[in-house]
């Protein structure tokens, strides 16, 4: 299951993206060592899935992204799909399809002109929805299954893609506390194991400082912090971007936990 | 935790079992509907010499069926050719149905949208009314210019939904084929109204029959089938890719423009290539890879091989009853196809619900 080719760094120097006639990217300059774990937050619309899509090469933007050592060109097709799996904000749930076909589609860019999924693919799509609890949903179509039930298959199928490089867009929206806590920590897990390299997008201040080792704050297009958790995650700088009363702690190990306040009247 | 039975009936030991004996299923359905349809007709043979007769022709088999001289004529020159004329209609209907449906993500689209059916009916309005065949001699040119009309049509509306080099999407497609059918549609009703003495030819060609002259259409119709199927096989990986939608097919390594315009070209060529030689044969394309999807799920490596079997097995029982309700007169087997794959189709539908 291992990936030979080492852990991968990513960057985007100068990236900047306009959509509908707006910048909803403004210049971003961001290095991801091999190996790290990035987590970018911000508040909606500050253009966390647009950075991630140029990532997949699915948004149009000016600059360079590059995945892999420096001086490497932008991978494209098959390549980039070998080098780079990514887990949508909003997936598109085909109808019908079972949740074995669903994660099997995570070995196509290994398979050549093929038309049956050699005993390989079936083993290692197999061992990942085994990973993630979801053996007995093997034969449920994906669109029967709950939100949460679901966001865990699409994850399975960017495991199953066995890429260096893991690309999480939020997907954590529908997972209950304890869902949640599992799959970070499998991606966890995994990231030791196979020397992935993983950049997300979380919503959820209260995780994302025990898990990432670098975050980024970006909002309104800008890359506005960056650093460690205990850096990035401070009262001052939620309180900024996000408009709330944080509290935030940090454990012996460097870990952070923030604790939301609500807003009362004086 | 996960019981026994559970891990039995999952993953994908389970699935490919399901996909084999389905399979074979459609093998046999393929094999059965053949011989029933070559001991059927006026001249009654028996099943068990016509098996015999069928099974002596297979490399390494020396089968004595005692048939008479005649009695293998008629096999081999009459019904033979029609069996696997309907044969490889039907697969291609139904194949091409299933690649244009998973295409579109639309379940409704038909072998026949992006103008083939149009184009089809005008390029046979326009052999029928100029009699081709006197000019042509021998050969029949009805499927010829029948062909080139489906292509041309098919050509126009994937041409007019480009635009700077941009592929357009589903939609434009659809919309552009929808707007080139009518075209075609208007110019084959103006030929057909300055010819009326033609109508009834034409109305017989657009109900769609399967009728032979000996092996030339099976001829005509071999090579793109050949292509065509050899397609549809090498299809599967990108449809199922693209079940997903274009931005994440492309994450996966696919490029779904260009995927999607390849598939559309294969299928495209078969369906054009079945409408030729067998007229408007409705409700195959539909009906078979619809039933197959709901039996085995929606992944393409199940359907597009079922869809191609089923198919053939369908269309040739099609033809059966065409020939023998009101023998010797023959119904057009376009009816045939509605009669019995609609009920079929609500019985698999109605037990789909139930379960
Ligand atoms: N196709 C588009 N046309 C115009 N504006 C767009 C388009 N796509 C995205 N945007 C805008 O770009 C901005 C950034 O969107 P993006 O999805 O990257 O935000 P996000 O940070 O992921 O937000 P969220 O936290 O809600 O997921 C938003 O203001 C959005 O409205
Ligand atoms: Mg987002």
């Amino acid at each position: 299951m291992s990936n030979t080719a080492g852990a991968i760094s990513v960057a985007w120097s100068g990236v900047s993206v306009d959509l509908g006639g707006r910048t909803v990217l403004d210049s971003i300059n961001l290095e991801v060592a091999a190996g790290s774990w990035t987590t970018i937050v911000g508040p909606n619309g500050a253009g966390k899935s647009t950075l991630l899509r140029t990532l997949a090469g699915t948004v149009a933007h000016s600059g360079t992204v590059r995945v892999g050592p420096a001086n490497t060109s932008e991978p494209s097709g098959r390549n980039r799909a070998r080098l780079l799996a990514m887990v949508p904000q909003h997936p598109v749930i085909p109808t019908g399809m079972q949740v074995f076909d669903y994660a099997l589609l995570g070995r196509s860019p290994h398979q050549g002109l093929r038309f049956s999924a050699s005993t390989k693919d079936r083993r290692s799509t197999e061992a990942v929805l085994d990973r993630l609890n979801l053996t007995p949903f093997s034969n449920r179509a994906v669109d029967s299954l709950s939100g949460g039930e679901r966001q865990r298959v699409v994850v399975a199928r960017a495991l199953v893609q066995e890429t260096p490089v893991l690309v999480l867009d939020e997907p954590m929206s529908f997972l209950d506390l304890r869902h949640q806590l599992e799959v970070l920590e499998l991606v966890a897990e995994l990231r030791a194991e196979r020397d992935l390299t993983v950049i997300g997008s979380l919503h959820d201040l209260s995780v994302v400082g025990q898990f990432a080792d670098r975050i980024a704050i970006l909002d309104a297009g800008r890359l506005v912090a960056d650093g460690h958790p205990a850096e990035t995650l401070t009262s001052k700088l939620i309180a900024r971007h996000w408009g709330v009363d944080a509290r935030t702690e940090v454990d012996s190990e460097g870990a952070v936990t923030v604790t939301v306040r609500r807003r009362r009247p004086a | 935790m996960t019981s026994k039975v559970d891990r039995l009936n999952s993953g994908g030991g389970g699935q490919s079992l399901l996909g084999i004996r389905w399979l074979l299923a459609g093998v046999g359905a393929v094999l059965i509907s053949a011989a029933v349809s070559v001991a059927s007709g006026p001249v009654s043979i028996p099943l068990g010499q016509v098996a015999r007769e069928l099974l002596d022709h297979l490399p390494l088999l020396e089968v004595d069926s005692s048939l008479s001289a005649a009695d293998r004529a008629i096999i081999w020159d009459l019904r033979a050719p029609r069996v696997v004329l309907g044969l490889l209609v039907g697969a291609l209907l139904a194949g091409s149905g299933a690649a244009y449906q998973g295409v579109f993500r639309n379940p409704l689209a038909d072998p026949y949208l992006l103008g083939i059916a149009a184009g089809a009916g005008l390029g046979a309005t326009i052999a029928i009314v100029a009699e081709l065949r006197d000019v042509l001699g021998l050969v029949d040119p009805v499927p010829l210019v029948a062909f080139a009309g489906a292509l041309v049509a098919v050509a126009a509306a994937g041409t007019l939904s480009v635009r700077r080099g941009q592929i357009g999407s589903p939609t434009t497609l659809i919309l552009a084929g929808v707007a080139v059918a009518n075209f075609f549609t208007a110019i084959q009703t103006f030929v057909q109204q300055q010819n009326s003495e033609t109508l009834q030819q034409i109305f017989a060609w657009i109900l769609g029959r399967l009728s032979t002259a000996g092996w030339t259409e099976v001829q005509l119709l071999i090579p793109y089938a050949a292509v065509s199927v050899v397609g549809l096989v090498l299809a599967i990986g990108p449809l199922d890719v693209l079940a997903v939608g274009d931005e994440e097919a492309s994450t996966l390594g696919l490029r779904p423009r260009a995927a999607r315009r390849a598939v559309l070209v294969v299928a495209s060529l078969g369906a054009a290539a079945a409408v030729a030689v067998s007229g408007l044969i409705g409700f195959v394309g539909l009906v078979v890879p619809h039933a197959v999807r709901l039996v085995v799920g929606t992944s393409h490596r199940r359907v597009i091989p079922l869809s191609l079997l089923f198919g053939a097995a369908f269309l040739t029982l099609a033809d059966v009853v065409s020939r023998t309700v009101q023998a010797p007169a023959e119904l057009p087997i376009g009816v045939i196809t509605a009669f019995i794959g609609a009920p079929f189709f609500l019985v698999i539908l109605r037990r789909q619900v139930g379960s």
